[in-house]
Formats: C-alpha cells, structure tokens, sequence
C-alpha cells in the first residue's frame, strides 16, 4: 500500500510549490513574493585572501593547507591547463564572461576547524546551522547520517567518524585525505575528471580548497547515508571543493549532498568537480539537492553552478545519480557515467526546477564501453515564470559495448506561458546489438487538473503539490528516506512565506 | 439544501445559462435531463465552482449560504461533490493516495483530526467491494490508463469516501455498460439518506430505472422548462425533446 509514503513525498515537493502556482499572475506573483530563506549572511571571522588568480595565490592556498609538495604541482599543472582552455559557450544559457580576476579563491573560519564534539564549534557556526534547518544533534539522533558541511572553501565539521573507521570506511574532508591517505589521493584523485577535462575542471583542479573524501573498502556495505552540506558565506568568494568517492569490489554506499549560499547581488561562482570511482561489482548512489541562492526575480545576483560529476563503474558495477535543482542562477551540470566493465549499469534521475530569470542547461553522459551495459535517464524539468530550462544528454555506445541498453526519458512540464524547455539529445550508437530508446514530453499544468482536484477539497497549492508530485514520482521515489529528513529542514524557510 | 434563483452564466461571454431556478431538499433525489448544449454539465460545473464561468446574475445557496463567492474547495468541504463527466488523470498519483488527501482536507477544513491511514484504508476497502472493485484499483494512478467505465466507478467511489451532502452526477451512466451501471446505481443508492441529496445529469431514462428520482427536470437553452415526478423521464423517452419542449 502507498499510503505511508506520502508523506515524505509531500515534504520534498513543498519546495516545489512555491514557485508554482494556477495562473500566469499567480505565478508570477507568488514566485515573485516567495524570497530565498538562505540568504543570511554568518559573521564569523574569517581568514580571506585577496582576490585574483595567479600562482602566487595557489601557492599561498597550498600553504595554507599545509599540503605537500607533489599536491602543489598537480594544482600548478592544473593551472597551466586552465591558461590554455577557454570558457565553454555551447550551453544554452546566457551570462557575462566570468573574470577570474574577481574572484576570492580561499576564505575559511578562523576558528580551529577540526572538531571532537559540537561544544567546541563557534557559536555563530551552530548558528548557521540552526538557520539552515540542519540540527546536528537531531540529525544524529532521527537518521544516523554522517554529515560534513563545508562553509565557503574548508570542511568544518564531521560526525560519525569514528563509527565508520571501525569499518575502515574514511569520510573526511579532502584536507585531511590529502594529508593522512595521500596514496588513496594520488591513485585516484583526477583519474576520472582530469584537469583537462574542461575548463572549470581545470579551474577547480588549480585552487579548490576543499571538499569531502570518501572510501569504502571491499565487501563493506557502508551502514549509513553519507551527507555533505556546502554553503558559500563570503562575499565574493568562489567555491571550488572537490569530492572524490571510492568504493571497492562489492562494497556499497550512499552518499548526499545539500547547498545553500546566502543572497547577494554579485554573482558568485561555484565549480565544483566530483569524481566517483565504482570498482568491480561496487555500488555508489549520489543524490543532490541544489538550492543555491538563485538571483532576485529580476535575475540580479545568484550562484553560478558549473560543475563537473562523472563516474566510472567497473566491471558490474553501478553508478547512480539523482538530483534536485532548484537553486542557483545558471546551472551547467551533467553528471555523468562512464560505464567501462562488462555488464555495468549507470543510472540518472533528475527533476530540474526553474523560475524567474533562471537558466539551467543540465543532463546525463553515458558512455558506454563494457559488454552488456546498461543506463536509464529520467529527467523531469519544470520551467515557471522567464525561465529556461533545457536537458541536454549524451548517450554514447562504443564498438565494443556490444548488446548495451539505453533508455532515456526527458519529460518537461511549463507553468505559464513566458517560460520554455529544450531538450538537446546526443545519441551515438556505434554497434548494430545495442538498443537505444528516448522518450520526450511536454505537458502543462491543466486548469481541469486543478479543478477536479479543488473540488474533491483539495486547495490550489496542495494540489499543485500533488500534480508535481506525481509528474516527478519517479525521481522522488530515489530519493533516501533520510534525505526527505534533511530537505524538510533545508527548505522549512522557504515554506514559512508561501504558505502562511 | 440547495437553492438555485435566477441564475444566469456566461462562458467567454457567450451566455448559458438563463434564469435557471432549482430547488433541492434534503433525502431528494433530482433528475436533469436535456439536449446537448442545454447547459446541463455547466449547472454541474457552477455549482462547484468552476471559474472559467462568469455567474452574471442570480444567486445559488446551499445550506442557507450564499456560495457563489466561495472557493471550489470550500463548497466541497460543505458537502458538495461533483462526479465529472470527464474525470481528468493525474499520473504517479495512486488513487489511495488521492483520497486519502481529498478526505483529511476536507476534515481538516471542518475543524476535525485527520483520519489514521488504518481507519482509511478499511473504509476504502468496504467501499471497493460495494462497487465490486478489485484492492489493486487504490494503487493505481488516478484515472491514468483507466477504462471509461472504470473512471466513471472511481468517481462513485470517491463519492463514497467523501460521503457528499450534495451529489452531482454529470452523465454517470455514459459509457457503463448495463452491468457496470447497476453497480454505480447500487452504490449511489446504498449512500441514499435523509441527509442528502442528489442531482443526477443525464441523457437517458435507463439510469432511473435503478436510482428512483424524486423530480425530474427538462433543462433546455439554459433554464428548466419542465419539471415533473418520475413519469416525465418516461414519456420524454418515448416523445423526443422536439414532442416535449414546444
């Protein structure tokens, strides 16, 4: 029976709704009223260094981390790269040329970050995260989540630790990685995005401050949801953490990831690259939830998101991605899967919100190269008010991936009539046994919908709720239970107006 | 219960209903029957509030209340409810899930605690097997790849979830085979009480053999122009419309 499920449904979908109203001027109206929640900004003391980009500041970053000298010259490589590539300009988005002169590319707390329990965290830390819904305590005690939140650049906090070493399991920040397991950090790190992969690859690769490091050795089933919450606080910083997650023959994990950046009127940049190694038989699930500061309703400020994910499954291993963006002014964003031993399986649900003035260009890359692969992509995008929202996927099947399967559905649902949805699919199929399938819709809320759904004693915003609920049931249901737990703090703010 | 005075709509501006007068009593049972294009599913649709209806005259009040203000979803926490003539789909929503929605909306809009999902769910199943459906129905995704029959049986059966104080059926009974119709007319007979009413749209004599109105009603161009008991529906059957509205 389904009954017990819709609940936790509900909640995700409540910071849908907001955005989504029954007419065009309802919409308009609600979503112009309906301000970001996360836009305070914390005081902490802060160690920041003077913007710019040189090598000067990437050695001072090096520095400052107290890293060792061959992680110093892969961040150098990493920066002689970046001279050499230019900004990507295909998606379809639209912005300024970024100067990367501009930016402040290293601020941390100044307090000592590396913590035993919460007592010793800075007050105006906890703060934060009692602003942002994400009770530490409450999380340990509802979902025995092991959290790491990174505040601008620097790993602040993480639980659980020691549980998961028992399992030999390491979850730290990438400082600490690069210190304690730089063997781990050498063999892996940018073995799957490598900094000339593109260009905010290679940005990210030269000054990224920190991040998260996850390991999970052979056999273990990791016991517990791993999270990581980012949030940008600074003004004028950039974030550019790096997360790396390995995951040996047969072991299994699962792994979340939250943001939120107070509201501003500059643009601030995030490229962050995540690189997910699956070994033979291994199993990594990644779910997202974006909520970047997006702009105002007249598009000033917001968080450019320019990430790069991308996995590699080894033989009959699985990657899987799930993500929910609703923040951020641009988002460019294609996690992908690069499915290299026989009989893998990579997998991509998204659902994709858009409002105002923002732009988001995101979808999939399956690159099939394995025997009997198989990949499904689901994506679901809803554009409301001026905004653009576009799937853009590649589905490769190379010679010898020979009997592979693709399946793709991309489905787009339009609130108004100012907003639109493109769909951009790449298919490349180079053997005659391999089966690819796309399915694409377009669909609008209806006005009968609605009204079948206030007579049965359903009000407007309940059953946009319950329509977009269904539209994205099939995402939504990836999600982890715990993660229903922390979206509801995440975006209990963002409800506080809309609702009341 | 309902009281329906002079009432003139228009839709896009183009007038449809002209005048019309109802009158609807507790424990009563009200056919409307009518050609097409007479304005018989917009009464449907005016009565539970549909907007895309301008009510340009006349008033419609239920339970002794003005209701032509009143939000759809207000009127069906009083006690309305409309079985639609085309009920609408809403993919990856289960029907269980839908109900369990419509039915603790609507307590909570009259003051009461939600009903516990155990308590639900028996009464869905009582329910299911007075309408001789199967339990995988609640499962389902509402209306999606539903029969035309089946949608029509999922509008009786949240008929009899809701338990309205006024029933609207806006041709139930089209698309029913003879069998599904005796079930539907079962069903709606079996919530039958002194405490509610119903108005039953329809375009043919068949359904009343199994629901008894009380009154039945010729609505032509927009207002009733016959109202008579139950021999009415008969003699309409056998003379036509043309022998009828002169």
């Amino acid at each position: 029976m389904h009954l017990e499920h819709v609940d936790v449904e509900k909640v995700l979908l409540y910071n849908l709704i907001f955005m989504l109203e029954k007419d065009e001027k309802k919409i308009i109206k609600e979503v112009t009223e309906a301000e970001y929640k996360y836009g305070f900004v914390s005081n902490f003391d802060t160690d920041t260094i003077s913007p710019g980009l040189n090598e000067d500041i990437i050695k001072t970053i090096s520095k400052k981390k107290k890293e060792p000298d061959w992680m110093l010259k892969k961040r150098l490589e990493a920066f002689e790269v970046l001279k050499t590539l230019k900004q990507p300009e295909w998606a379809n988005v639209e912005y300024p040329d970024i100067d990367l002169q501009n930016i402040i590319y290293y601020s941390a707390p100044k307090k000592k970050v590396q913590l035993n329990s919460l007592d010793e965290a800075d007050p105006e830390l906890l703060k934060t995260f009692t602003r942002l819904g994400i009770s530490i305590e409450e999380q340990k005690r509802l979902a025995g989540v092991a959290v790491d939140v990174v505040i601008d650049s620097v790993s602040v906090s993480t639980s659980f630790k020691e549980k998961l070493s028992e399992l030999g399991i390491i979850f730290c920040s990438m400082s600490e990685a690069i210190e304690k397991h730089p063997e781990l950090i050498k063999k892996y790190l940018g073995s799957v995005v490598p900094a000339k992969d593109n260009y905010f690859a290679a940005l990210n690769a030269a000054v990224f401050s920190d991040g998260s490091f996850c390991f999970i050795p052979k056999g273990t089933h990791c016991p517990m949801e791993l999270s990581t919450y980012f949030r940008i606080n600074e003004a004028g910083t950039g974030q550019f953490e790096r997360t790396l997650i390995v995951a040996e023959e047969q072991s299994y994990v699962s792994y979340l990831e939250g943001c939120t950046a107070p509201q501003r009127d500059e643009n601030q940049l995030h490229a962050a690259v995540v690189e997910l190694v699956a070994l033979d038989s291994a199993e990594i699930k990644y779910s997202t939830v974006q909520n970047w500061y997006p702009g105002d309703k007249n598009g000033v400020g917001g968080v450019y998101n320019f990430v790069t994910k991308r996995g590699v499954a080894h033989k009959n291993a699985k990657i899987s991605w799930t993500q929910v963006e609703t923040g951020s002014a641009i988002t460019w964003k294609y996690p992908s899967c690069i499915l290299k031993g026989d009989d893998s399986v990579g997998e991509f649900f998204s659902i994709a919100v858009t409002k105002n003035h923002q732009q988001a260009d995101t979808g999939t890359k399956m690159i099939h190269m394995g025997k009997r692969t198989k990949s499904t992509i689901i994506s679901k995008g809803i554009s409301a008010g001026k905004s653009n929202s576009s799937y853009r996927g590649l589905v490769k099947i190379n010679r010898n991936a020979e009997n592979s399967r693709n399946f793709s559905q991309c489905d787009s649902l339009l609130m108004g009539d100012k907003c639109g949805a493109h769909t951009f699919p790449y298919i490349n199929v180079n053997n005659k046994n391999s089966i690819v399938e796309h399915e694409a819709t377009t669909s609008k809320i209806g006005e009968d919908q609605l009204f079948y759904c206030n007579q049965r004693g359903i009000g407007e915003k309940e059953a946009i709720a319950l329509i977009v609920n269904g539209y994205c049931k099939e995402v939504l249901q990836r999600l982890p239970m715990e993660f229903a737990v922390e979206a509801k703090n995440l975006l209990e703010i963002t409800l506080e107006d809309s609702v009341g | 219960m309902l009281r329906i005075q002079d009432l003139f709509c228009t839709i896009n501006n183009t007038p449809v209903l002209k005048g019309l007068n109802l009158n609807v009593k507790a424990g009563e049972v009200h056919a409307i029957m009518g050609p097409n294009g007479s304005g018989k599913s917009t009464l449907a649709s005016v009565i539970a509030g549909d907007d895309k209806y301008d009510v340009t005259n006349g008033n419609v009040e239920f339970l002794n209340k003005n209701i032509i203000d009143l939000a759809p979803e207000l009127r069906a926490a009083m006690g309305v409810f409309l079985s639609f003539q085309y009920p609408v789909e809403i993919p990856g929503v289960s029907v269980s899930n839908f109900i369990k929605i419509a039915v603790n909306e609507k307590r909570k809009q009259n003051g009461l605690e939600p009903m516990s999902s155990t308590d639900l769910l028996q009464e869905m199943k009582k329910n299911l097997e007075l309408l001789k459906m199967d339990s995988s129905f609640l499962s389902r995704y509402l209306n999606d790849g539903f029969s035309g029959g089946e949608k029509k049986r999922n509008e009786i059966f949240q008929m009899s979830m809701l338990k309205p104080k006024l029933a609207i059926l806006d041709e139930t009974d089209s698309g029913l085979d003879i069998d599904a119709l005796k079930i539907v007319a079962n069903g709606v007979n079996s919530l039958r009480s002194s405490e509610n009413a119903f108005v039953i749209i329809t375009h043919y004599q068949r359904l009343l053999n199994y629901i008894k109105p009380d009154y039945v009603h010729i609505l032509a161009d927009g207002a009733i122009v016959k109202s008579a008991g139950p021999e009415l529906a008969l003699e309409l059957e056998k003379k036509g419309y043309e022998g009828i509205i002169k």
